[in-house]
């Protein structure tokens, strides 16, 4: 393998892991939380056709990006709605919203199936994509791969550095503590859920305006289910899922690099490839059990009932 | 004015009620829906759920349908009772489909009176299979069972597909993604004359009642029970949730296994790629639509099957998409998570606001 094909594939690994990493960072936030929504697939087709077809309609792709993000959090709002107010399994709420995201997202698009569209061009960025290599692999993207940099240093500094952040975390770790010196859990467990929407409906409108582009039933292939996987895999923490998420772009093209060294796999097996390598890392992460229970949000996964505060 | 208040005792009335309010809700929503994209809300819940029902054929299709929604949702039901968190009754389904297909082509040129049953036993132990490698996962490595299982899901359709590209492709198919036809003497007999009914449903209600004979007579069945309602109290007691978990993945795989084994080689009658419209995903509505209950399941997966026959039927006659099934899915398993809401809760009503 030369110099140039190394580039093309790292290059090609960030722009596949990208709307993973949309996801997940959406996720991560969610889940700081305390709330694990497995609605990420529902909410990310939700956001590729609603993005595909107000881009299409309107001609204005920043439109198809907006409209893909409010999408996106009203379909998180009926999932927050049910586990936050009525107090219903998150699992089961999360499995509902997906399979209802697969089947409402079909339903409107079906007119629109194969049509295409002029999806975002790339933008390089002056001075930095003129260095060698790292210029061709990071600053020649398109303008959804730059936002998704600045939203991972965003959620970096805010989680880490900020009072926006602690309390987040607060309200994971100790729902009641945080009750108690007067934050508003369910508030925050709100804002954290629609945030975890808006970002799944960005990364479904990268993969409906960019990376295809065009609208296919079912097109985001269970990226929604690794993204949750990715964010277990960085520990929950936001700079780490950065890179997870580009490993999993490797791997998900790693037909192309195996085709730079000569090799020839079946097509339909290298494909099970991404999901060979989310159970290995299920695998690997969960081995470490002492460091998982440490690590994840102490209340993850559970209902908090203000009711019974009083 | 109105107040929730907590119920002291869950009401049973409500545990039966709530999914009969969820469908009832849905097919509001429903009716609503199809107004709003100017189809006739009465025509288009005719033919979802009346039509289905309408003549022997359609009844036969529907039997055809439930048959492996309701081998999947048995097994689920027991799943989810233990706490074993199993969305792979896809896969496991998938798999059974494709063990049971490798073995019904090694049958094609036999006589023996052995080859259904083998090819059937083979279907199962790919089910189990498929369901063993996710649970060994979790009990040995703590691996998160949802994750596992629906990559496993994604993995078994991908070798499915690759398999009928590849080693199982019908040699004289003409380069089409399909298997050989079986052999007769590997099909599912069909029940009754001028219908697909075949022995399929036979082997989902039989997995109904053994299911349902588990859960409530046996000492296994007890421990799943004690252990979805208070896991401490289950370890107290010395239950081994290792036995537990092996038990009812096992269990559950092995029946998805033989829901894909019998749609080959019952209605099919050959491997294809798409040989399941999502029974699997769709069985976990099914499960929690019967309360978990494998006697419930039989109600919700007749109920499930006419629903997704009204889908075929909607999209022939009245051109609207078939993906309108998968949303009622979502919609009514929302509704039934949120009317059961009040099994715990009840709505008070007094005159005055309370301070």
């Amino acid at each position: 393998m030369d110099a140039d094909l190394i580039v093309q594939i790292l290059f090609a690994a960030i722009k596949t892991g990208t709307p993973l990493l949309f996801i997940a960072l959406g996720e991560v936030i969610c889940e700081k939380s305390g709330v694990l929504n497995l609605g990420q697939e529902g909410m990310m087709l939700m956001g590729a056709v609603v993005g595909f077809l107000a881009a299409y309609g309107s001609g204005n792709m920043g439109f198809g990006i907006i409209a893909a993000m409010v999408m996106g959090s009203i379909m998180s709002l009926i999932f927050a709605v049910l586990v936050l107010h009525i107090g219903a399994n998150q699992v089961a709420t999360g499995l509902a919203l997906t399979i209802f995201g697969t089947g409402l997202s079909a339903f409107i698009g079906a007119d629109f199936v194969g049509q295409t569209i002029q999806g975002f061009q790339p933008i390089a960025i002056p001075l930095l994509s003129d260095i060698p290599y790292v210029g061709q692999i990071l600053f020649s993207h398109d303008i959804l791969v730059y936002f998704s940099f600045f939203m991972t240093a965003l959620l970096v500094y805010v989680v880490n550095k900020t009072r926006i952040g602690l309390t987040l975390k607060a309200v994971g770790e100790n729902p009641h503590a945080a009750n108690a010196i007067g934050i508003k859990v369910l508030r925050v467990r709100y804002l954290a859920v629609m945030f975890g929407g808006a970002m799944a409906g960005t990364a479904g409108a990268y993969m409906s305006l960019v990376y295809t582009p065009m609208w296919v039933e079912g097109m985001t292939a269970g990226r929604g289910w690794i993204a949750l996987a990715l964010v277990v895999f960085a520990s929950w923490r936001v700079g780490r899922i950065m890179l997870g998420a580009y490993l999993f772009g490797l791997a998900s093209i790693m037909h192309l690099v195996l085709q730079g060294l000569g090799w020839s796999i079946s097509p339909n097996l290298l494909a099970m490839l991404p999901y060979v390598a989310t159970v290995v890392v299920m695998v690997i992460i969960g081995a470490d059990h002492f460091k998982e229970k440490l690590l994840a949000p102490r209340s993850l996964g559970k209902p908090f009932d203000p009711r019974n505060m009083a | 004015m109105i107040r929730i208040q907590a119920r002291t005792e869950p009401s049973s009335l409500m545990k039966v009620a709530s999914p009969l309010l969820a469908i009832v809700l849905t097919l509001i929503f429903g009716a609503i829906l199809f107004s709003a994209i100017g189809k006739s809300p009465v025509q288009a819940l005719h033919v979802l759920l009346i039509a289905p029902l309408a003549d022997s054929y359609n009844i036969g299709e529907m039997f055809v349908k439930m048959g492996p929604l309701l081998l999947c949702a048995v097994g689920l039901s027991l799943c989810y009772r233990a706490n074993m968190w199993n969305i792979g009754a896809e896969g496991q389904l998938l798999a059974g489909a494709l063990g049971g297909s490798a073995m019904a082509l090694y049958f094609i040129d036999s006589e023996s009176v052995f080859a259904l049953p083998i090819t059937l036993l083979a279907g199962i132990i790919s089910g189990m299979a498929w369901a063993a490698v996710p649970t060994f996962l979790k009990l040995r490595y703590n691996s998160n069972l949802i994750l596992t299982t629906i990559m496993f899901n994604y993995i078994a359709l991908y070798l499915l597909i690759w398999s009928v590209h590849g080693p199982l492709r019908d040699p004289d198919g003409y380069g089409f993604p399909e298997s050989a036809l079986f052999s007769d003497i590997t099909l599912l007999p069909t029940l009754f004359e001028g219908s697909r009914i075949h022995l399929g449903i036979l082997f989902a209600i039989i997995s109904g009642i053994i299911g349902w004979f588990i859960l409530s007579k046996t000492h296994l069945g007890f421990q799943i029970r004690v252990f979805g309602a208070d896991e401490p109290a289950a370890r107290y007691a010395g239950f081994s949730s290792k036995k537990l978990s092996w038990f009812v993945m096992l269990f559950a795989g092995a029946l998805a296994g033989l829901a894909g084994v019998s749609e080959t080689t019952g209605p099919i009658g050959q491997l294809t790629p798409n040989i399941s419209p999502g029974y699997g995903y769709s069985a976990i509505i099914v499960a929690y639509l019967g309360r978990l209950h494998p006697i419930g399941a039989i109600i919700a997966a007749m109920f499930m099957a006419v629903l997704y026959m009204g889908g075929d039927l909607a999209q022939i006659e009245m051109g609207i998409p078939v993906a309108v099934i998968s949303m009622f899915q979502g919609v009514l398993l929302f509704f039934l998570l949120a009317c059961d809401f009040f099994i715990n809760n009840r709505l008070t009503f007094t005159n005055q606001a309370t301070n």
